[in-house]
């Protein structure tokens, strides 16, 4: 059949493959990190893109695996429209930090700084923050929007707070502590990236396993509950996972941006495939690339911050995606649109030439007409319309008819006598006589089951056939059969079930 | 006479009834919506869930299946609590209540019906991937098994839907509006397939809005509006003065008490 839901084992290959060589380049940490900037851009792009320091080599390692967990989480928190919560997360966090710093200087002046008991206050008040949302919006009828906002706004000032008050105790040396707000890569140690390296890991593994039943608790979450999967436990699995990129993500994107790293690259991806397997590769993909530019052009101009030029790089694929994506991509609708606007012009002449000619044809319509060499084919090749017979047939403009007697010209459908007035050629008239034919078969649908007909257009399909599924076009053709005697076979044009003169208004 | 039937659990679920509902009352933030609802469903008949909207109609399934909890009474699946006998109940949704713009296609979503078989952290192998589509055939919808689900019209969504419940091969199916908005065509498809599941002695319990087809399709029907109005029989229960009591406005007396119970204004 086909090669979906490969992607599991290509999930973990790419886990596999990023994690070892990233831990082993953690540990080989007996190098210094180098400080010393080359002076010209060439041989700062060769140092930056060779990999040449090992704190490059750390930070990217860390930073990849980063954005690789966070574009496969992020596809599923976008599917499950939770888009927010990493915002949540992440503002919630603040007072988190604060709260760990002091509780470690206060035991032991001086042991503040250390990043794991950090991130673990992270977690806990990130956590908090989330059920204070759960909460509020379970238990009272404030809606989720106003919850997410309230507690986000709460915990981030009570973060900035305690902040203030840090940087007033007497060991208070809270400089560092400004890096979970805006972030900071280029600061970041080997333990840092071990520690980042491990807990993406860990997300992307879990991805990789509970792929299946993510998705369809992200689906149809009733359905997965009827099942009897357990819904609550695999949404906190999903939330322990978005809290753990968020907290991870603090350090080097900041509070203020990682929601985007979360969020972005799986908007992108959506605009490349219409398959989960295959979205989440592509924002994974898109969430390690975005990471790898922002730490090598950072590196490349120390002055911009890595946090930074991760989103923007994000966001460049995003607006790359939205422009470009095979999947509803603005440029491609607008192709689509444009095909399709020349399709139905060119339809609209093919019809007109058809309806002036019907009165004037004398063999029946309702034999084969449609099958090669018929009668009305060879005597509708025969009649002449000049343009201004044409013109009076539709409400267009002559600009829009010479537009669509070019077009069809070019496709060798018609032609101009040199006499004046245009001709069908064999294929033109072919062509014309289908044309006819899917729009009254259009017509008696849309007459007798005009109710449901918007749902059921695909208004891109050339033929009825295609638009409408095998059994209806039975139905239909039963129907211009008893109704239409004239049409016995499906092969034969029915008559207009209206007046002719009432399309040309 | 109430009092004696709920000393005595086993009459009141019968085994061999597929779905036995006993007293049982639904709230939504503790407004009643449906109200001491006592219901034995008969095995091998295609049964109508018919009532105005709000009436609890869904509420009735999903309560059924765990799905919101229950202020009381009890629920029998073959004589066993719904958890015992998941794999024998086949639940087809609204089709309205997932986004079908989700990036699945046809058959992955079909393939969702075999996740329990499959289970934990499996992936669909080719082996599920053609009981799938075998479903899907069943539904006349295999050529469109790799189509993205937005690209199918409204009638083929509802197809794939009923797919998913069917290759579960369950003995009970509850379905809710599977003819909502749906064609022709996928309206006689879907009463066939009902037909088929009948004559191989399986049960459907059907939420159903159309009440010119309820006695062309149903063997039986229930009437709900809060509370059971009647049950039985087409025939028999589908009358005029039933249909009036069913769908003769809200019973205003029922809708305040339940008011009240939630504290105050809507």
């Amino acid at each position: 059949m086909n090669v979906r839901s490969r992607s599991l084992p290509a999930i973990l290959l790419l886990a596999v493959l990023l994690v070892s060589p990233s831990t082993l380049l953690a540990q080989s940490q007996s190098e210094p990190a180098t400080s010393n900037r080359p002076a010209t851009l060439g041989a700062q792009l060769l140092r930056v893109l060779t990999l040449e320091d090992y704190n490059t080599r750390v930070v990217l390692a860390g930073t990849l695996l980063l954005g690789i967990s966070a574009g496969l989480v992020g596809s599923f928190m976008l599917l499950r429209r939770r888009s927010l919560v990493g915002d949540v997360v992440s503002h919630a966090a603040l007072p988190g930090v604060a709260v760990a710093f002091i509780s470690m200087e206060v035991a032991a002046p001086g042991s503040g700084k250390s990043l794991p008991a950090l991130l673990v206050g992270a977690a806990i008040s990130g956590l908090l923050g989330v059920f204070a949302t759960l909460a509020i919006r379970s238990m009272t009828r404030i809606k989720e929007d106003t919850a997410l906002a309230l507690v986000l706004s709460t915990f981030f000032g009570a973060g900035i707070a305690l902040f203030s008050m840090i940087q007033s105790m007497a060991t208070g040396n809270a400089a560092g502590l400004q890096q979970f707000i805006y972030g900071s890569t280029a600061s970041m140690i080997a333990a840092d990236v071990k520690l980042i390296a491990w807990a993406s890991a860990g997300a992307i593994v879990l991805c990789a396993f509970l792929f299946k039943e993510f998705g369809l608790l992200c689906f149809d979450e009733d359905y997965a509950r009827a099942q009897g999967w357990p819904v609550v436990f695999l949404d906190l699995v999903l939330m322990g996972m978005v809290v753990g990129v968020t907290v991870i993500g603090l350090r080097s994107v900041g509070l203020l941006l990682v929601v985007a790293m979360l969020i972005t690259p799986a908007a992108a991806a959506r605009f490349w495939t219409d398959h989960l397997g295959r979205m989440a590769l592509v924002s994974a993909a898109i969430g390690g690339g975005s990471a790898c530019l922002g730490v090598l052009v950072s590196d490349l101009f120390p002055h911009m911050a890595a946090g930074a030029v991760i989103v923007l790089a994000g966001s460049a694929f995003f607006l790359l995606s939205l422009l470009f994506g095979t999947r509803r991509g603005l440029l491609q609708r607008l192709f689509i649109q444009w095909r399709l606007e020349r399709r139905v012009a060119l339809h609209d002449l093919l019809r007109s030439f058809f309806e002036f000619a019907e009165p004037r044809l004398s063999s029946d319509l309702g034999e084969d007409a449609m099958t090669p060499g018929s009668a009305p084919r060879g005597e509708l090749a025969q009649i002449t319309i000049t343009f201004v017979e044409l013109l009076a047939i539709r409400s267009w403009s002559p600009a829009q008819l010479r537009h669509a007697l070019n077009q069809a010209e070019r496709e060798h459908l018609l032609f101009p006598l040199p006499t004046g007035g245009y001709r069908l050629t064999d294929t033109g008239a072919a062509a014309a006589l289908r044309v006819a034919r899917n729009h009254r078969l259009w017509e008696l649908y849309l007459i007798h089951y005009a109710d449901i007909a918007p749902s059921h257009v695909d208004r891109d399909a050339d033929e009825i056939e295609h638009v409408l599924e095998p059994e209806l076009i039975d139905e239909l053709e039963a129907l211009m059969r008893t109704e239409r005697p004239v049409a016995e076979r499906p092969t034969a044009v029915p008559r207009s079930p209206h007046p002719i003169e009432e399309t040309r208004v | 006479m109430l009092q004696d039937a709920r000393t005595n659990f086993e009459t009141d679920h019968p085994d061999a009834s597929p779905l036995s509902i006993h007293d049982m009352t639904v709230a939504y933030h503790r407004k009643p919506v449906l109200w001491d609802v006592d219901y034995i469903a008969p095995a091998g008949k295609l049964v109508a869930i018919c009532g105005p909207n709000g009436s609890g109609k869904t509420t009735m399934i999903k309560a059924s299946l765990d799905l919101v909890p229950r202020a009381s009474g009890s629920v029998r699946f073959f004589g066993q609590p719904y958890a015992k006998v998941r794999s024998r109940v086949g639940y087809v949704p609204q089709r309205g209540s997932v986004d079908w713009d989700f990036p699945v296609s046809a058959l992955d979503v079909v393939a969702m019906g075999l996740y329990r078989k499959i289970g934990w952290c499996r992936p669909v192998t080719r082996k599920y991937k053609l009981l799938a589509l075998e479903a899907l055939d069943r539904v006349s919808m295999a050529d469109y098994a790799d189509r993205q689900i937005s690209q199918l019209s409204g009638g083929q969504q509802q197809r794939v839907f009923l797919a998913r419940a069917l290759v579960q091969d369950a003995d009970l199916y509850l379905m809710d509006e599977p003819f909502a908005g749906v064609d022709a065509s996928t309206e006689r498809a879907i009463v066939a397939i009902l037909h088929g599941l009948r004559s191989s002695g399986k049960t459907a319990l059907v939420v159903h809005h159309d009440l010119q087809t309820v006695g062309e399709y149903f063997d039986h029907v229930v009437l709900l509006n809060m509370r059971l109005v009647a049950t039985g029989p087409t025939e028999e229960v589908f009358t005029t003065e039933n249909l009036k009591k069913t769908f003769g406005g809200k019973l205003a007396l029922l809708d305040q008490v339940g008011q009240r119970m939630a504290g105050g204004a809507k």
